[in-house]
């Protein structure tokens, strides 16, 4: 398990080689990554991720704890940037290594829904014309009914 | 005790952090003695359901207990990914 929490731009291809080339046996990895959107007309200068140290690695490693007991899984790479993002900016990713490819895709899609409302991370947006912060979606809580 | 703010929860108040003597025994005491204090705490405690609470940097709830806790911090709902 490797949870890394960063205000730092991390290099996506050179991240999943890296996890790849260190699994044993594993047939399938999967990769999810999160990528700052503009906003539509409304010509966004910066996203501000505001993040609560300590407890963001806690909910994080627990998180990743919970899916390797909960899937067949060789391996969870988190990475998750805090501070200023632009558009285009890769905000977080994830990569889960299984033997077969429903635990690895199963997995990751688990470790994104409790990530997004579980571990404590806060967007702002700021646009030219001033700055909100992003409300959570009740989508997103109804999300982790599934697992 | 060590109370921490997050978001617009800290942007309200005014700061990150701060110690707080208190006798409340419950989550839900140390926020009416906050809201008592100013009115920027009232703003900032308005509306429960908007907030979330984490206890020794685990998330709990209003009615918990904070016999032994160190560490109380008071959010949104979080919005990461």
């Amino acid at each position: 398990m490797d949870i890394r929490v960063q205000e730092v731009p991390f290099d996506l291809g050179h991240e999943v080689e890296v996890f790849t080339d260190r699994q044993i046996n594993m047939g399938a990895v999967v990769t999810f990554t999160g990528i700052t959107r503009d906003l539509p007309g409304a010509g966004m200068d910066r996203m501000e991720m505001e993040h609560y140290p300590g407890m963001t690695e806690r909910a994080l490693t627990q998180i990743a704890e919970e899916a390797l007991a909960r899937w067949d899984l060789g391996d969870v790479l988190i990475i998750h940037r805090y501070g200023i993002l632009r558009p285009q900016d890769r905000i977080m990713m994830v990569a889960t290594a299984s033997r077969h490819r429903a635990h690895a895709f199963e997995a990751a899609e688990f470790l994104m829904d409790y990530l997004k409302s579980r571990a404590p991370f806060w967007k702002k947006e700021v646009t030219v014309d001033g700055s909100d912060w992003v409300a959570a979606k009740e989508d997103d809580e109804k999300a982790l009914d599934r697992w | 005790m060590d109370v921490l703010y997050f978001a617009w929860v800290r942007e309200r108040i005014g700061i990150p952090r701060e110690k707080v003597d208190t006798t409340a025994t419950t989550v839900a005491e140390l926020v009416e003695e906050l809201k008592a204090r100013e009115e920027r705490y009232q703003a900032a405690f308005a509306d429960l359901s908007a907030l979330r609470v984490a206890l020794d940097q685990d998330l709990s709830d209003f009615d918990a207990s904070l016999d032994g806790v160190r560490e109380v911090a008071f959010f949104p709902p979080m919005t990461g990914g």
